[in-house]
């Protein structure tokens, strides 16, 4: 990628800079900066042990667990629909494209409201799953599919263009020197798109840790047993009114975040290199 | 042995890329499909290797029938125009590959690795990545990497379409020389007449989906059977309504029987030749240097011109 030559310092660019530097400062530095003061004001002590309650632990271990699985969901998918987008044509490939990028304009609140309707107690197939044993909502199940659902297209849209860039001449060059599907597989085509795959995987399970809303309506809830870490920072500011464990919380997932934005940064400027 | 191709069709959509294709490539041959871009060479090489299947027809290879073969099963090796190097894989890695998914005991790939690296000159970038080589060496590298697997056929599509003229020019008298040694049936596409005629036993001219003409380059060039294959061999032009080559057009500065009078228009210098453009409907005849200095030729001389005797000739069809 070609990067725009340092301009000279003209007045429009300066104000550019500071037009820029004012909108993020305002939206963005100002609460972070906030949230990390507010979180260290009452002390260490008080933060250590805000984060080692039984309720603080089992949100953690309950996020740990959705967001993992959700992201192993979505990267196994995303590598099969990525490789049919790029490389078939086929009847209703628009749509699929489509129907993939859905999540990001659909409100979360209305995929857990669908999600309900579907597998709640009332729903379709609610009462069919629960007569064998499968509870969908108000459980990890649920919670999972919703997280799927709305970081669906982060892999997906990771790959495509990266795929379609590769072409398939190293794919027909390996089928005639003898490879079959899965060797193809293997040893050229994951290869070939594990930069992209490892980007996709880190936004996608920032934003699977992250998610709130879908989860909300899903999982009912329920303290020690549904709830994820989110939804225990939304707990204790709502319900406890326990600022100073809410920014507690908030801070760890803030700073895995970070760290998430970091990698995936640091991947794409290798790839770029 | 070698290629049988029997009524192979092929159409993309409503466009026609082959229609009713009848082939034989002899076992051993260099053959080169020669053509104009479009006009469905690609496509049969491609459907020999079997990455593309006919609609119709069929393909033997060395007397089996492989129409419904898996590329991979095929035992063909193929050379993409645009190398189609594995990027991640170092060039030794590149042309092992065909060995390890054969899954050949590991002393085996590494002899045979570098008796392939020796043959296309490319011992010291073993451990390099294709990124890190030039175009001429990736296509080497390709190359190795196909004949690794010692397949019955060996393809190339536009072998040296990417690569600059001089390095076409030594990669040409390079593949050449290794089919000499190597004598595995080869086929390559080109669209460059001169490349055809250069390397190969045999050529076929397709054009729109058709085959025009198989031969050898010297029965192509000198006995063309129509107007495409003769103008798409070499330079043309035309002389009383004859399609002649320039460099049998004979120039006379006296009248001569059959001679039809002219004057020269211009005189273009292009190296060792000259060409010296005729008022007569555009002719141009192709002299050497000696030649035109020899008649003292200057633009608005007045000449004769005749093509010359037992030289091929075709008669203009009205619609050209």
């Amino acid at each position: 990628m070609p990067t725009p030559p340092r301009s000279t310092l003209t007045p429009a660019s300066l104000l550019l800079r500071a037009v820029a530097m004012l909108y993020v400062g305002l939206l963005v530095l100002t609460p972070v900066v906030i949230i990390m003061y507010r979180t260290f004001q009452p002390g260490l002590d008080e933060f250590a042990s805000a984060l080692s309650s039984p309720q603080a632990l089992n949100a953690f271990k309950v996020t740990a667990i959705v967001a993992l699985s959700a992201v192993v969901i979505n990267t196994v998918f995303g590598v099969v629909v990525g490789i049919l987008l790029a490389r078939y044509r086929f009847w209703g490939r628009r749509l699929l494209s489509a129907l993939v990028d859905l999540p990001i304009a659909v409100s979360p609140i209305v995929v857990g409201l669908a999600l309900v309707l579907v597998f709640g107690p009332t729903g379709w197939f609610g009462p069919f799953l629960e007569r064998h044993g499968v509870v969908v909502i108000a459980a990890k199940p649920g919670m999972i599919m919703a997280t799927v659902f709305v970081s669906l297209p982060l892999v997906v849209r990771a790959l495509v263009p990266v795929l379609e860039h590769a072409g398939m001449d190293q794919e027909e060059a390996a089928a005639s020197l003898g490879a079959n599907a899965f060797a193809r597989l293997r040893r050229i085509t994951l290869p070939s798109i594990r930069a992209a795959l490892t980007y996709g995987v880190v936004l996608s399970l920032a934003r699977c840790i992250g998610e709130y809303g879908a989860v909300l309506v899903v999982s009912n809830n329920i303290e020690g047993q549904t709830e994820t870490a989110p939804l225990r920072v939304g707990n204790l500011v709502e319900n406890e009114l326990n600022y100073d464990a809410a920014y507690a919380i908030t801070f760890v997932l803030m700073i895995v975040a970070f760290i998430a934005i970091g990698v995936s940064a640091w991947i794409r400027r290798r790839r770029v290199e | 042995m070698g290629i049988e191709v029997r009524g192979v069709s092929k159409r993309f959509g409503d466009f026609v890329a082959l229609a009713d294709i009848d082939l034989t490539v002899s076992s051993g041959a260099l053959t080169a499909l020669l053509g104009p871009s479009g006009g469905g060479k690609s496509t049969l090489l491609r459907i020999i290797a079997g990455l593309e299947k006919p609609d119709l027809g069929t393909v033997e290879i060395d007397g089996a029938d492989a129409t419904r073969l898996n590329p991979r099963h095929r035992n063909v090796g193929f050379v993409f125009q645009h190398y189609a190097a594995f990027t991640h894989l170092s060039v030794y890695r590149n042309v092992a590959f065909g060995l390890e998914v054969r899954k050949r005991p590991k002393a085996e790939v590494r002899r045979r690795v570098h008796e392939l690296l020796e043959l296309v000159h490319l011992e010291q970038f073993a451990d390099r990545l294709p990124g890190q080589l030039s175009g001429g060496q990736r296509q080497r590298m390709a190359l190795a990497r196909a004949l690794a697997v010692e397949p019955n056929v060996l393809l190339l599509d536009e072998p040296f379409g990417a690569l600059d003229a001089k390095v076409r020019k030594e990669l040409r008298d390079w593949l050449r020389r290794l089919h000499d040694e190597v004598h595995v049936t080869t086929v390559f596409v080109t669209h460059d007449q001169e490349e055809a005629l250069e390397v190969s036993d045999e050529i076929v001219v397709i054009n729109e989906g058709r085959i025009e003409q198989v031969g050898k380059p010297d029965e192509l060039y000198d006995r063309p059977i129509n107007q495409f294959v003769m103008s798409f061999l070499g330079p043309v032009t035309t002389l009383q309504g004859q399609l002649v080559r320039p460099h049998d057009i004979e120039i006379f500065t006296q009248p001569v029987p059959d001679g039809i009078p002219a004057k020269i228009v211009r005189l273009q210098r292009v190296g060792f030749e000259v060409r010296a453009e005729l008022d007569t409907d555009g002719s141009w005849a192709q002299l050497t240097r000696g030649q035109s200095e020899a008649l003292n030729l200057f633009p608005g001389a007045s000449v004769w011109a005749r093509a010359a005797r037992s030289r091929i000739n075709i008669p203009l069809e009205s619609t050209v």
